[in-house]
């Protein structure tokens, strides 16, 4: 029987299917960080160790300082504790650990491609839900809780009572100039709605994203969460292989080929029936933006607030109220007329390298009207921008260059948006409070970050001239 | 995990589509722990003002929801982070069910890992019962784990119902048995020993 991807990994990690069809996964690798205290505590509790410590890797990022990566700088002594549980289980448990003053430390969905942690058909997991991510490589993977990472560090297998449905996003046709990966991305929630990926496992297809760059198939996969689904993921190819190669933990030598060979037969068989199917045509995707507080309250950049008089049903009609109430906006108010107080570029969907060269080439010769700040997703991303001299064109345009860490994506590490201050985010969610209480988010590319930072406002990228 | 036994207990309506893990439980407050308890920041930013006074017509602080054991709220309920704090928050301040016409995923499979019961009924119904206890606050409900059904509300006579829901019978055995994962999972050593060797064999680079 024909089948897809997602079976096929599927299939290959089953260890055993109960009679009521409950399966047990394997975990082919498993990435932890700093918010993962609590499953080592249980996995403690039981007098358990680590099964696994080869296919277990770590980085603290949610609780770092962007300032300094001295443990000191985290002023907090709890939120300081959780970093440093994490070195303390990865000595007690013999994992490798990318720690705080490692320049391989970074946000961990950025780290585990960069590394080469994640290859093409494992099962990969981590206790984060945009561990989607991964997805961008051919892998398939899952967030899960608190309770499932201390399953996995004592058996790295993993309960599904269900297996998902598979669901194909097809979007073929050429992107125009200025328009993004998160552009695309928004442009399919927006299409399908924040539930629309509700039990499915998206496979991301079409034109657009075999010419996609890795760093581009990763912020597409990452949002794949914000669609409800329980992944996303890109058939391996070229593209992939050649970012894979030579990456630390990637195999090397003979093994290198083995797993090439292996990784082209993974893609969906042509005959693959999926669950459901969405097209959509690359030429109509433009510059997006968020203006509510569900990443499916996505607009182009061009055009308005919608009208809540306009909604398909009252539901929807009061979500949009509310979303308006908290955001302080108007229905029919022009995208570009939202004026933007800071501006925040990073997180695990856009603080790659590539996203920071899209970021500086919008800010170079130009200056920032606003507080912005850059920071990248890795210590490695940090020196490759420093080598590019990416560094001084933000600072020259009025940036802050900070350390690698998930920042002000969730704030957890101080790093908030104040109440009532309305940001410009290259993150992923708009959610109510999401970046600090009452802070009001707009969720864009890092050239339309830029391009807000310039202007104070929301502002069509394609409009700047001189873009390099 | 306790056993989960039959509930009677208050049922508290919620009327707001995506009440996301932030809402229920807002990341600056993650790093506490475990054992401090989150019952008391359960929808914290969404119950209180800014000042930290408590906003009184919030279903969750109105009086008669004081012991309310069952949450019955609006489709996509949990969606969002997959932290598992929102379900500790939910249970810490004494709810055992939630009833919905949908949940996030990760919060849907969290819930069974911390013996709580998640429970899909139809969006309709759940609109109607959510009515019925608006208009009698402090109804009581019954939700037999057992029989995979909910009762109620009780004593009310315009949207009492009697509904069958669905659960997946690992989990409801778990539930029953008040047994969490690891310890079945472990009882299964030997297939997961020779999948490993297998595994190891056909993708030895990983
Ligand atoms: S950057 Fe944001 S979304 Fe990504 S792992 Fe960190 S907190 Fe989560």
């Amino acid at each position: 029987m024909a089948r897809t991807m997602f079976d096929r990994i599927w299939e290959q990690h089953t260890v055993l299917v109960r009679p009521d069809g409950a399966t047990l996964l394997h975990v082919g690798r498993h990435l932890v960080h700093d918010g993962s205290r609590a499953g080592f505590r249980a996995l403690a509790e039981r007098g358990m160790t680590l099964r696994h410590p080869a296919r277990t890797f770590g980085t603290p990022d949610h609780y770092v300082s962007t300032k300094s990566h001295e443990l000191a700088a985290i002023p907090e002594p709890n939120r300081r504790e959780m970093v440093s549980a994490l070195a303390e289980n990865a000595a007690a448990q013999g994992f490798t650990l990318f720690g705080l003053g490692d320049v391989r430390q970074g946000i961990v969905h950025v780290i585990g491609p960069e590394q080469g942690i994640t290859l093409p058909g494992i099962l990969m997991v981590c206790g984060d839900s945009h561990t989607a991510t991964h997805g961008a490589l051919g892998a398939l993977a899952f967030g899960i809780g608190a309770s499932e990472v201390s399953h996995v560090l004592a058996t790295q297998t993993l309960w599904q009572s269900r297996k998902p449905r598979a669901m194909r996003v097809t979007v073929d046709g050429v992107l125009g100039a200025g328009v993004t990966a998160k552009d695309v991305i928004l442009a399919i929630i927006a299409r399908i709605g924040a539930g629309g990926g509700s039990g499915h496992v998206i496979e991301y297809a079409g034109s657009i994203f075999r010419a996609m760059s890795m760093e581009g198939r990763m912020t597409v996969c990452n949002m794949s969460i914000e669609a409800g689904a329980r992944a996303g993921m890109v058939a391996p190819d070229e593209t992939t292989f050649a970012y894979l190669k030579g990456r630390p933990f990637a195999p090397q030598g003979e093994a290198w080929e083995r797993a090439v060979a292996a990784w082209r037969e993974l893609p969906s068989d042509a005959d693959a029936v999926f669950d459901r199917e969405v097209w959509l045509d690359a030429a109509e995707i433009v510059p997006m933006a968020t203006w509510g507080t569900s990443p499916e309250d996505a607009a182009p950049v061009t055009g308005a607030i919608p009208d809540p008089a306009a909604a398909p049903d009252a539901e929807r009609r009061d979500a949009i109220v509310r979303a308006l109430a908290y955001m302080g906006l108007e229905p029919g108010m022009r995208m570009e007329a939202i004026a933007i107080d800071r501006v925040f570029i990073g997180s695990c969907t856009n603080s790659r390298i590539e996203d920071l060269r899209a970021a500086a080439a919008v800010a170079r010769g130009r200056r920032a009207v606003v507080p912005a700040m850059v920071v990248p997703g890795s210590g490695l991303v940090k020196r490759q921008a420093e080598a590019e001299g990416l560094d001084q064109v933000f600072l020259a345009a009025g940036f802050e260059w900070r350390e690698p860490g998930c920042s002000m994506c969730v704030g957890m590490n101080g790093d908030l948006v104040a109440p009532g201050e309305r940001c410009a985010s290259t993150s992923n969610r708009n959610f109510v409070g999401r970046q600090g209480r009452g802070a009001r988010t707009h969720l864009v590319s890092p050239a339309m970050a830029v391009a807000a930072a310039v202007h104070g406002r929301l502002a069509d990228v394609r409009l700047m001239k001189e873009i390099g | 995990m306790r056993k989960f036994e039959t509930v009677e207990a208050v049922a508290a309506p919620m009327d707001m589509a995506n009440a996301d893990t932030d809402q229920i439980i807002p990341a600056r407050f993650l790093w506490r722990a475990r054992a401090e308890g989150y019952g008391g920041l359960l929808f914290n930013d969404v119950r209180s003002a800014a000042d930290g006074s408590q906003k009184a017509d919030f279903v969750l602080n109105r009086v008669e929801n004081a012991k309310a054991e069952i949450l019955v709220a609006d489709r996509n309920f949990g969606c969002g982070s997959s932290r598992e704090h929102a379900v500790w928050a939910l249970s810490d301040a004494g709810f055992k069910v939630v009833i919905a016409p949908s949940f996030g995923d990760i919060f849907f499979n969290n819930s069974f890992k911390n013996g709580f019961l998640p429970i899909v009924l139809p969006e309709a119904r759940c609109a109607e019962i959510r009515a019925a206890l608006a208009r009698n606050p402090g109804a009581r409900m019954v939700v037999d784990l057992e029989a995979q059904e909910v009762r109620g509300p009780l004593g009310v006579n315009d949207g009492f119902g009697i509904d069958a829901f669905e659960i997946d019978p690992f989990r409801k055995e778990l539930l029953l048995a008040g047994m969490d994962d690891i310890s079945f999972t472990l009882s299964q050593q030997g297939a997961i020993g020779d999948f490993e060797a297998r595994y190891e064999d056909a993708m030895p680079w990983v």
